[in-house]
């Protein structure tokens, strides 16, 4: 049995109303759990991107990004390893203000995780944290033991280290 | 971009649409979601003929017959809500065997959407998963490029159903109409590219080869590459067989013909799976129907693939050589890389099993030692009538394979079968629309008692229209195939699958359709021939043995190696 590895799953896409649900669909069809999906601009005027990120043998994620890219309105998609992006998740941790005064330990692990203080007030402040998800989980489990009022991490966002290549897709698909 | 706009409503707009696109038939069914279009039908009458069909199902199974017969989109229409529901079944036979057709459906106007309004589903939601395509429209003014759009992609590359939802409001605003035919998506490639060093590639494995093999599929007649296809057959040599939803794409009788393959295909094509040396899929997709298990399938053999969808290549069964595009234009351009050649004693091999299954199989089912009538002999007995000159439309079961097995075909388009999905209820509507795609030929609908049951409705609009569609029910009082598997697998445990059936002769005698029912051999010939010559629609019974199996078969997740005879 082949080894299953995390994935980060990049689709550019017209801006179409029913494509979150056109993709979610083809993940749902196989069983398989997504553990994040953002979508945002590209850096082409009106092109879209999704990133996916999933855990699965390098065969089944080829085939479900064969399924993506053969959707009408996704222009190309790609998968690629941990090892071949640069990616980036942020994580937000509501903790209780008077922790900052009682528990002194606490103002040492947010200075060393380089993680930054979005508000403060009387009742609660709130942490930002962007890294890997090797950080941000470190983080959260420093503070965790404090108690924590709320957590919410992002999807992940990533770029890929090899160029995509997406204008000449673009190009490709203008000359047919 | 456009020169003569006039002002029209977005409902004129969709007739308007259908008329560019070279529409003149369609099937539906009214509601109030779509009763600005059916208004402007009602205008355009003279252009467009609209078939009511008794049910969604059977207005989409009708488009699916139209457009398999006829190598055009079929269309259907419905309302919202159930309307639109009843549209999905068709829809996913559509998609899994790759047929073009657009679907219209009403909405409830836009200000309502989301609101849960009376007889509002969210069908763009529901039919993602089954669709090529799929498209809301809210705005009158968006209806001609989004209708041009769904046919370009409905009928383009690997076809597919397309659904287009229009709300009420978008149907009764007026705006600018004018009509380009869509010539591109950007973000879609309808026919891949094909690498020339891959014809070259697959001419080499081709032309080395000692035993090798063929399978087709169905992209051979919806590529319409009949001609290139036999030429490719007829000078490399080699040995073709067929998935259910190729037959016909080369005659039954060609020399090279090698049957079927499958759960319930030939012995031959079967067992040399695993012996030959070079596997060439043309057209098909590996459907588990197919292969069988995967680990044991022409493990032996290399693969070359001929492809129209990359997502297909590599997914079930790993290629050697993957040939993308249209088949058409890639078996043409591979014909002059190939040697001619002959393989006596490879094709010897395929007649000794031949010889096998005739003795063990098909024998007894074409001419029954038992006094019970077999469903073989029935279409054995239609062949001699028909001479194979006939489009056999089938529901799903054990008639089903009788039938595809058994029946003779002498041209393409000449099989409308629910392949992939396995839709029971598809025959009857699907027969009136093959009809209609193919009026100057004869239509035979085989259907089980079972199916025929589900979708029995449509006698009313084969009535009300006097379409002229054979159905022969092959009765065996059991839902037959799943009746079989009980027997070999669960232990002769029946569950749920033993029919009391009506009258049916009295039942096709209320839609005015002239009607017969035998049970005995002697009246057979006949019979089969009565229905066949009399003008207009016919209704058979034929009471078939009860307890009959089809065989071969290949069991669940066994190897195609390991077919059974009995």
């Amino acid at each position: 049995m082949e080894e299953k590895k995390y994935y980060t799953i990049s689709v550019y896409t017209e801006n179409n109303v029913g494509l979150v649900n056109r993709i979610s669909t083809i993940f749902l069809k196989r069983h398989v759990n997504l553990l994040s999906m953002t979508a945002s601009e590209s850096e082409i005027e009106d092109v879209y991107r999704f990133t996916i990120l999933v855990k699965m043998t390098e065969e089944k994620v080829k085939k479900i990004v064969g399924q993506i890219e053969k959707q009408i309105e996704v222009i190309k998609a790609y998968y690629h390893t941990d090892e071949e992006t640069i990616s980036q998740e942020t994580a937000l941790y509501k903790v209780k203000s008077e922790l900052l005064f009682d528990e002194p330990q606490i103002q040492n692990i947010i200075k060393k995780s380089g993680a930054s203080i979005v508000t403060v007030n009387k009742k609660f402040f709130v942490i930002s944290k962007t890294g890997r998800r090797i950080e941000t989980e470190a983080l959260h489990s420093a503070l965790k033991p404090f108690g924590l009022l709320q957590f919410t991490r992002s999807g992940r966002i990533a770029v890929t280290k090899e160029a995509m290549m997406i204008s000449d897709v673009l190009k490709d698909f203008d000359e047919e | 971009m456009s020169k003569n706009k006039e002002r029209i409503t977005g409902a004129e707009a969709v007739i308007r649409c259908l008329l560019a696109e070279g529409v003149d038939l369609l099937y539906g069914y009214p509601g109030g979601a779509i009763m600005p279009v059916y208004d402007e039908l009602y205008k355009y009458q003279d252009k467009l003929t609209h078939i009511l069909a008794r049910h969604e199902q059977g207005a989409i199974h009708a488009a699916q017959g139209y457009a398999r017969t006829s190598g055009r989109v079929g269309v259907a229409m419905a309302t919202s809500g159930p309307g639109a529901t009843n549209l999905v079944t068709g829809i996913a036979d559509a998609q899994i065997d790759s047929t073009p057709l657009v679907c219209i459906t009403g909405q409830v106007a836009s200000h309502l959407l989301g609101s849960d309004a009376f007889q509002e589903t969210d069908i763009v939601g529901i039919s993602t998963p089954v669709t090529k395509w799929n498209i809301q429209i809210t705005k009158a003014e968006d209806i001609p490029t989004m209708m041009a759009k769904a046919f370009y992609i409905a009928r383009s590359g690997r076809p597919g159903p397309v659904l287009v939802d229009i709300t009420k409001d978008a149907q009764f605003a007026e705006f600018d109409f004018s009509y380009e035919p869509c010539k591109g998506v950007r973000s879609y490639k309808a026919i891949p590219a094909t690498d020339p060093q891959s014809l070259k590639d697959a001419a080499a494995l081709i032309n080395d080869a000692e035993k090798p093999m063929i399978v087709w599929g169905q992209g051979v007649i919806l590529g319409e590459a009949e001609a290139e296809f036999k030429a490719f057959v007829e000078k490399s040599g080699i040995p073709a067989a067929w998935t259910i939803l190729g037959v016909s794409a080369l005659e039954t009788a060609h020399d090279l013909n090698v049957g079927m393959v499958g759960m319930h295909g030939n012995y031959g094509p079967n067992k040399l799976t695993n012996e030959c040396d070079l596997l060439i899929a043309i057209g098909m997709r590996f459907d588990d129907r197919v292969t069988g298990n995967l680990e044991t399938y022409a493990k032996q053999a290399k693969v070359i693939h001929f492809e129209i969808d990359p997502a297909e290549v590599n997914k079930n069964v790993m290629c050697e050589v993957a040939v993308m595009g249209s088949v058409k234009t890639t078996l043409a351009d591979l014909l002059p890389l190939i040697k001619e050649k002959t393989y006596a004693s490879w094709l010897a091999e395929f007649k000794a099993f031949d010889k096998i299954e005739q003795e063990k199989v098909i024998q007894e089912e074409l001419y029954p030692s038992k006094d019970g009538l077999s469903m073989g002999e029935v279409i054995r007995n239609v062949n001699e009538v028909t001479g194979g000159d006939a489009v056999i439309v089938t529901d799903v079961g054990q008639h089903q394979m009788m039938a595809i097995r058994y029946a003779e075909f002498v041209k393409s388009k000449s099989n409308v079968t629910s392949g992939g999905l396995g839709t029971m209820g598809f025959a009857l509507p699907a027969a009136m629309g093959a009809k209609q795609g193919a009026p100057d030929r004869q239509v035979v609908a085989v259907i089980g008692d079972g199916g025929y049951q589900m979708t029995i409705q449509e006698l009313g609009t084969i009535f009300q229209y006097n379409i002229g569609v054979k159905v022969l029910v092959l009765n065996n009082e059991f839902l037959g195939m799943v009746r079989q598997w009980q027997e070999l697998f669960f232990d002769n445990r029946y569950a749920s699958t033993e029919m009391v059936n009506p009258n049916f002769v009295k039942i096709a005698e209320g839609y005015n359709i002239p009607a017969n029912s035998v049970s005995k051999r002697e009246d057979l010939a006949d019979a089969v021939k009565t229905m066949l010559e009399t003008p207009g629609p016919y209704f058979l019974e034929v009471r078939v043995e009860k307890e009959n199996n089809v065989f071969p078969m290949i069991p669940t997740g066994a190897s195609v190696s390991d077919i059974r005879l009995s």
